[in-house]
């Protein structure tokens, strides 16, 4: 398989902190791969920085054979890693349509003069925006919502919105930030099934879980970090079995 | 890929298709009007000339405050600069006497500049900073406007510009009556039809804008930054552009009240009117091009109707002046302000979520 | 060097007055990430309550200085009362609005009030009553004045009261609680709208005393004398790092300065190009460098994105 993110001694401090010290692990092409942790264990800042919210203190961060380490976050994206957030952050006042069309934002170019005059050049993109963000918006199964406002979905249609705007962008990876947060067994069923549709569509998945019955389940491997530590890298069954693993979720890996 | 897609939510009011009758009346109506308001007086076309002119502006910060979210309090800097950019290019001050049609692109382009100049260090902030930014801005204008007049005398100090020349179109001079079609055309009336001209070819541009990759860029900054990085977008970038845009709009309008007038001085570009167009976009509904249109005409027709008004009211009731009509607009202004923040944050004609028809959708097919 | 020394004995003054208005905007800053537009104003309405007070009393009998204090009292009840009733009215029902709605709101405050002061007093400007007679005296060769003095310690009383208040009572530390983490305050039992409510009360009544003191060092008092210093004040505060409190001071004090010294020296550093009118231009240029340069302020720390 080939290595299409890797990380190597990533490092970041925030005051006399250390949330990340020394973390190194690589994604492969195609997989899920889970990021799991008790609480403060260092999983959001390293999200973070992937997704170049923060700059690393020290490390890199190689994707597709670039370095991202301190590159701005519109340019990562444009590199290809797109995101979505743990308290989902849509375009509220936005139609679910227009939300998925700014995902299209990264990948077109009209601008000012295109938008006045609307050349053939600008209305064949805005016409290849539209019927991409509707499909997407049918691939989520919200494209009967389209053109309600995002903020007034349901709680579960608006986490697959999340999913529809940030595949929008073209990504090689998505990363997901808790998506089955607040999420009922049903949805999170759901859920599963969509993931397993973006890898299908060759999105390489990269998952922040706190619902580890989902995490075990889905993902193909899992890194764990403990107080800003990786403690253990491999395929579910090995970490359910690994000692530190145990010892950080005290002993109750698969409840908590 | 089968969506079907025709890209209708993009035309240009699509509602207007299904009325031509209703535009017909409509389009009728405003070229009729002028001669019904000179009727009641040469005043009452002046008066909607400015009302256009603040229409004008309205929809400028509307793309700055509307659009991409951000509050700039010192708006009428960017009027101020397009109107001295007319006035220095076109009166005897300098000599200089170049048409409008050169000028007031430059005047749009050198707003724009300042709007760059301003936003360039200070739109990586936050939005509150931004306000206090612009706030001061605005004066700092004023200020060098003022005390420009030495020891170079560039824009003559409080004394202001005076005999700028009007608009001309070829023979076709804006300051004087012609008639044509055995009607005569004063002033006041041909100024009224230039600008609302210009008026349509704003609000479509606005119009464009909005629907547009641009535009929802500017959506997405203002209803989540974050989200909108995270979306690729380049926050900073895209801010500057709706800051620029929002300029060029104000200088054109700038231009425009030059050549109206004749004669400016610092006095019209005060804080103030930085307010006063901050209460049309709000008033009328943030964001909404055509709620926008609505709260500027509102407000501009305040103080007209309330000098006819609440001076002889006043005058019969109390036998004097109690209250200066100029009082009472501000109050109005600081009224709606405060009272639409927390009662219709939306305005008085809210944007609505924008709608797109496309075919095999069960959703409604209309705006 | 008797310019200089002049020029810095002024600047300190009206920065000390800076400083005073600056925590007003710091405070509530601080507390609710607000920037109250309508503080300077509440200056403004301090010095007008207080001017027509002290020429009622005086010509009620009362001798000067008690009709000083006594005026500034009820100028400080004022300015409190409309503080407690714009943040209830204007700024309470908008928490949780998007950010720009109480920005909006409060340029709307600042409107209201200060056409009110219109309807109040006139356009015409109040004279402050002379009923203390200005001294001079001599301070290495620059003159200060009584008022001089007399503003310059009640300001520092006023700062050090703050600071007590704010690092050595209950309500202090409620009020450091709440600005640093509003849903950890409220878990552990701190009513956040009655501290809220208590900072625009404080904070209004230091810019009632703020307003007597410039409206006696200027000698004059109009209702448009709030927005330009409210701006200035604010500048201060930036300076000094907004939502700090020992910044807010030292942002008054140093904007006082630099202000006094430029207009002092402007003309010949620019060959007369430019002259003391472009001392408004000051504080403004200060905002700017800072923003650009040290957004956080000199004393301030780094300021999270919050959005």
């Amino acid at each position: 398989m080939t290595e299409l993110l890797s990380c190597r001694s990533v490092s970041k401090a925030f005051g006399g902190i250390q949330a990340l010290s020394d973390i190194g692990f690589s994604i492969h092409e195609g997989e899920i791969y889970g990021l799991i942790g008790p609480n403060g264990a260092g999983k959001t800042t390293l999200f973070n920085v992937l997704t170049g919210i923060y700059t690393p203190d020290r490390g890199s961060i190689v994707f597709e054979g670039t370095q991202l380490a301190g590159l701005k976050p519109n340019l990562i994206v444009r590199r290809g890693i797109a995101r979505t957030f743990q308290n989902i952050r849509l375009f509220p006042n936005l139609s679910a349509l227009e939300n998925v069309m700014i995902g299209r934002h990264v990948r077109t170019k009209a601008g000012v003069l295109g938008a006045i005059f609307r050349n053939s050049a600008t209305r064949d993109e805005e016409a290849d925006i539209e019927a991409r963000a509707l499909s997407l918006l049918e691939f989520v199964g919200l494209r009967e919502r389209a053109n309600q406002a995002a903020g007034n979905l349901a709680y579960g249609d608006q986490r697959r919105l999340e999913i529809a705007r940030a595949m929008a962008t073209e990504p090689r990876l998505l990363a997901l930030d808790e998506p089955a947060a607040g999420m009922n067994a049903s949805e999170t069923q759901s859920l599963r099934a969509l993931l397993g549709d973006v890898r299908a569509r060759g999105i390489t998945l990269l998952l922040i879980e706190h619902d580890v019955r989902l995490v075990m389940g889905v993902c193909d491997r899992l890194l764990v970090l403990d107080h800003g530590e990786k403690i253990a890298e491999g395929a579910p069954v090995a970490i359910q079995n690994d000692p530190r693993v145990i010892e950080a979720y005290l002993g109750a890996p698969a409840a908590a | 890929m089968k969506a079907n897609v025709q890209s209708k939510g993009n035309a240009l009011l699509p509602a207007w298709r299904n009325r031509p009758l209703g535009v017909a009346l409509v389009v009728l109506a405003l070229l009729a009007l002028p001669f019904v308001l000179a009727g009641a007086g040469t005043a009452w076309v002046r008066i909607t000339n400015l009302a256009i002119l603040f229409v004008l502006l309205s929809l400028g910060l509307n793309i700055v405050v509307g659009f991409a979210g951000l509050l700039d309090l010192g708006y009428i800097a960017f009027y101020a600069v397009g109107a001295y950019v007319y006035a220095l290019l076109a009166s005897p001050h300098f000599g200089i006497h170049w048409p409008f049609w050169a000028i007031l692109p430059i005047g749009a382009l050198v707003a724009a500049l300042f709007g760059v100049l301003l936003g360039a260090p200070t739109l990586k902030l936050r939005g509150d900073y931004l306000a206090i930014v612009t706030l001061g801005f605005g004066e700092i204008v004023r200020i060098f406007l003022n005390n420009l007049g030495s020891p170079v005398n560039i824009t003559n100090g409080p004394r202001g510009i005076n005999r700028i020349d009007p608009v001309t179109i070829g023979d076709l001079n804006f300051a004087r009556t012609d008639s044509f079609f055995g009607l005569a055309f004063s002033g006041p009336v041909k100024y009224y039809y230039l600008l609302l001209a210009m008026l349509v070819v704003v609000i479509f541009i606005n119009l464009r804008l909005q629907n547009s990759r641009i535009g929802r860029a500017w959506e997405a900054v203002r209803e989540d930054e974050i989200a909108a990085r995270a979306m690729g977008i380049d926050t900073t970038r895209i801010k500057l552009l709706a800051f620029a845009m929002g300029a060029s709009f104000g200088g054109v309008a700038g231009g425009m009240f030059s050549a109206m007038q004749g004669f400016i001085s610092p006095e019209s570009f005060v804080l103030v009117e930085s307010v006063m167009v901050l209460a049309m976009v709000v008033l009328g509904g943030m964001g909404n091009i055509w709620g926008v249109i609505l709260g500027a005409l509102l407000l501009s027709f305040l103080p007209p109707i309330l000098r006819f008004t609440v001076q002889p009211l006043q005058e019969y009731f109390f036998g004097r002046m109690l209250v200066e009509p100029e009082v009472i607009r501000m109050l109005i202004f600081g009224f709606a302000l405060v009272l639409v923040m927390g009662f219709r944050p939306g305005g008085l004609w809210p944007a609505a979520v924008r709608k797109r028809s496309f075919s095999g959708s069960g959703g409604g097919a209309h705006d | 060097m008797d310019i200089f020394i002049q020029q810095l004995v002024n600047g300190i003054t009206l920065g000390a007055v800076y400083a005073v208005v600056a925590l007003g905007y710091t405070m509530v800053y601080g507390i609710i990430q607000l920037i109250n537009f309508a503080h300077g104003e509440l200056v403004m309405i301090g010095a007008m309550v207080a001017f027509t007070l002290i020429g009622l009393l005086t010509s009620l009998g009362v001798p000067g200085l008690p009709a000083v204090v006594l005026a500034t009292l009820c100028a400080m009840l004022v300015c409190a009362l409309l503080g407690y009733a714009m943040e209830r009215m204007a700024y309470r029902p908008l928490r949780g609005a998007p950010r720009l709605a109480p920005l909006i709101s409060a340029i709307g405050v600042s409107i209201i009030l200060q056409h009110l002061a219109l309807l109040v007093w006139s356009r015409n400007p109040l004279a402050f009553p002379q009923v203390v007679k200005t001294e001079s005296y001599a301070l290495g060769g620059a003159a200060v004045t009584n008022i001089q003095i007399g503003i310059l310690a009640i300001s520092i009383f006023m700062m050090g009261g703050l600071a007590w208040l704010v690092y050595r009572t209950r309500l202090g530390t409620a009020m450091r609680a709440t600005s640093q983490n509003p849903q950890m305050a409220a878990l552990l039992g701190v009513d956040a709208n009655r501290v809220i409510a208590v900072t625009f009360i404080i904070g209004a009544a230091l810019a009632a005393v703020a307003g007597v003191m410039v409206g006696s060092y200027y000698g004059i008092a109009q209702y448009t004398m709030g927005s330009a210093l409210g701006l200035k004040a604010f500048c201060a505060a930036v300076l000094g790092g907004i939502g700090n409190i020992p910044g807010a001071m030292l942002g008054g004090i140093l904007l006082g300065v630099v202000e006094a010294l430029g207009a002092g020296y402007i003309g010949d550093l620019t060959d007369n190009v430019f002259g003391s009118n472009y001392q408004d231009v000051f504080a403004f240029l200060v905002l700017i460098v800072v923003l650009v340069f040290r957004p956080s302020g000199l004393l301030g720390e780094r300021i999270g994105d919050r959005a």
